[in-house]
């Protein structure tokens, strides 16, 4: 089956449930994509093909768009135009059960974490298991204690959120993302915020996991330096539009001006350091005369 | 003021009016929306009963502490004031009908409510509000958990449940209140008091009104409260006045329903 072909059972959740993408097909698609709100355009034209088993990073400025082509790919959002392709499924075109069964199969990891704060740790990666298997509690207790291990925080299981350090939360977090062995795990800037040492610790992390369990990564961030060492490919956003994207090796050696400024934190160029504004001179003298 | 700009301005007051208006219309049906939505999504948050029994325990059992203490002053001093206008009249010993008669009917539901959505309503409305702010029911939807069957319904049939029984308890120690006073401390004949009572309250209507009046307050407060908060801005500001709208909207609530329920019960008790 070709990655754009519609699966026989697309709005049945058996169908979708059961649905694997064929080795090598693309595991998201999004095709001249367009998104705004009322008046306001955020995305424009966004095309871009996320392979299977490949971890893919959205990066750009912050409120460039990055975190809306998550939740389009979530079906979140719906497009103004253009289509969203998981799995060959068209995400907009889904309804409200075939959504959540599609999400099943979804992870995701907020920014914060998201935990739900009157859990504990134990609790929020059973959480998942709980709302959608049958699972004995013996085995629940046995797979979240394999999730924990595998973000190396087994020994956190009875701390709540509060208690826990940012990175701390971010790990747990992704052991929930990945409690239900999705086929898509999304990460919406799972390295805002974090000290050196976690944020390396977090990083590897994405990359040992996805390989481990051949899922599909989509990152959106903002941290270059990180990204560059964990991610197979690169889109970067601006202004709600794809201006440059390739693999870590393309953009270390890109001579794009967006891309460098991007890679070297210049401050300014493609994306200017002024907010848009009437001329300097013309404001600081508009009283005189 | 020229002729023209005050058009103008008659012209940016109407459309204010207007706006407001079709808004509050428009707010009417998402509430409403949102109702079904909570009826819809009822079956499945009672097949984990524990989820709704933890919000009673919430909403219901940690109100307690101020619905019995403020039903035991109301009842204190409504025993001190009635007693004092009954004097006049040599009716002293109708203290107990009196007093059980306002509770029952009137202040308990209507008293209870407004402490509810003060102490309850509030609190559902800001922890939903901060669940929203902090990602965790977009967390919720993304793992393909339904945050209005898991999170809004449990705390909707909670205040719901809870409501009835806090006016129910606030007008029990309210009597026992009026009780202290009236009895113990005034001296009125402990069997006129309770003989009187028993003669003069009937189930029906007088109990059964006050229950309909606090289940219909507990709707209200309940829908108000997990409507502000799923709808509140996700931002510190934006819960701080869902919070306040939701003490605001259910005290106005309480006040309205309270009126136009009274004039049906008293016509249907009256035939006026």
């Amino acid at each position: 089956m070709s990655p754009t072909a519609k699966p026989s059972a697309s709005r049945a959740p058996a169908g979708i449930a059961t649905w694997r993408v064929e080795p090598g097909a693309a595991a998201v698609e999004l095709a001249d994509v367009t998104f705004g709100y009322d008046s306001r355009t955020v995305l424009k034209g966004i095309t871009m093909t996320i392979p299977r088993g490949k971890i893919v990073a959205i990066m750009g400025g912050s409120g460039c768009g990055k975190t809306t082509i998550l939740r389009l790919i979530g079906g979140q959002l719906r497009p103004r135009s253009g289509t969203i392709r998981v799995g060959g499924l068209s995400v907009p075109d889904l309804d409200a059960d075939a959504l959540y069964d599609l999400r099943r199969k979804y992870g995701m990891l907020f920014q914060f974490g998201a935990l739900f704060t009157d859990m504990s740790v134990f609790e929020n990666i059973a959480f998942p298991m709980r709302e959608h298997t049958e699972l004995p509690e013996e085995l629940i207790r046995d797979l979240v204690l394999m999730k924990l291990q595998a973000v190396g925080l087994r020994g956190a299981a009875h701390l709540m959120p509060a208690e826990l350090s940012g990175g701390m939360a971010r790990r747990v977090a992704l052991a929930r993302a990945i409690a239900l062995d999705p086929m898509l795990v999304m990460y919406d800037e799972p390295f805002a915020g974090l000290d050196p040492i976690s944020l390396g610790v977090v990083g590897q992390l994405i990359r040992r996991l996805n390989d481990a369990l051949s899922i599909t990564s989509v990152l959106v961030t903002h941290d270059v330096y990180e990204s560059l060492k964990i991610v197979d490919y690169l889109y970067f956003v601006s202004e709600g539009r794809i201006v440059a994207a390739g693999t870590p090796e393309e953009v270390r050696a890109s001579s794009d001006p967006f891309v460098r400024q991007f890679v070297d934190g210049e401050p300014d160029g493609p994306v200017p350091f002024h907010y848009p504004a009437p001329s300097y001179r013309d404001e600081l003298f508009a009283d005189v005369g | 003021m020229s002729a023209e700009t005050a058009t103008g301005g008659i012209a940016y007051w109407l459309r204010r009016l207007g706006g407001g208006v079709t808004g509050g219309i428009a707010n009417l049906g998402y509430a409403s929306r949102f109702l079904l939505a909570i009826l819809w999504y009822t079956p499945a948050a009672f097949r984990r009963i524990q989820l709704t029994l933890r919000e009673i325990y919430f909403a219901g059992v940690l109100s307690l502490v101020i619905i019995l203490m403020s039903g035991l002053f109301v009842g204190m001093v409504l025993s001190l004031q009635g007693y004092e206008s009954l004097k006049r009249y040599g009716a002293d010993e109708q203290l107990g009908i009196l007093v059980a008669l306002a509770l029952v009917r009137e202040l308990g539901p209507v008293i209870a409510g407004l402490l509810f959505a003060s102490r309850a309503g509030s609190a559902i409305t800001a922890e939903i509000g901060l669940m929203k702010t902090t990602e965790q029911l977009a967390a919720m939807e993304m793992m393909a958990v339904n945050p209005v069957a898991r999170v809004v319904a449990p705390r909707f049939w909670g205040g719901v449940i809870s409501m009835p029984l806090l006016a129910a308890l606030f007008s029990a120690l309210g009597i026992f209140g009026a009780y202290l006073v009236g009895v113990r401390l005034i001296g009125i004949d402990a069997g006129a008091f309770w003989g009187q009572m028993h003669a003069g309250v009937d189930f029906w209507p007088d109990v059964t009104n006050g229950i309909i009046k606090s289940i219909v307050f507990g709707i209200a407060i309940s829908l108000i409260a997990v409507f502000e908060g799923f709808g509140a801005k996700p931002t510190a500001e934006g819960v701080a006045s869902a919070t306040t709208r939701t003490v605001v909207m259910s005290s106005l609530a309480i006040l309205a329903l309270d009126f136009v329920m009274t004039v049906f019960m008293f016509r249907g008790a009256t035939g006026v």
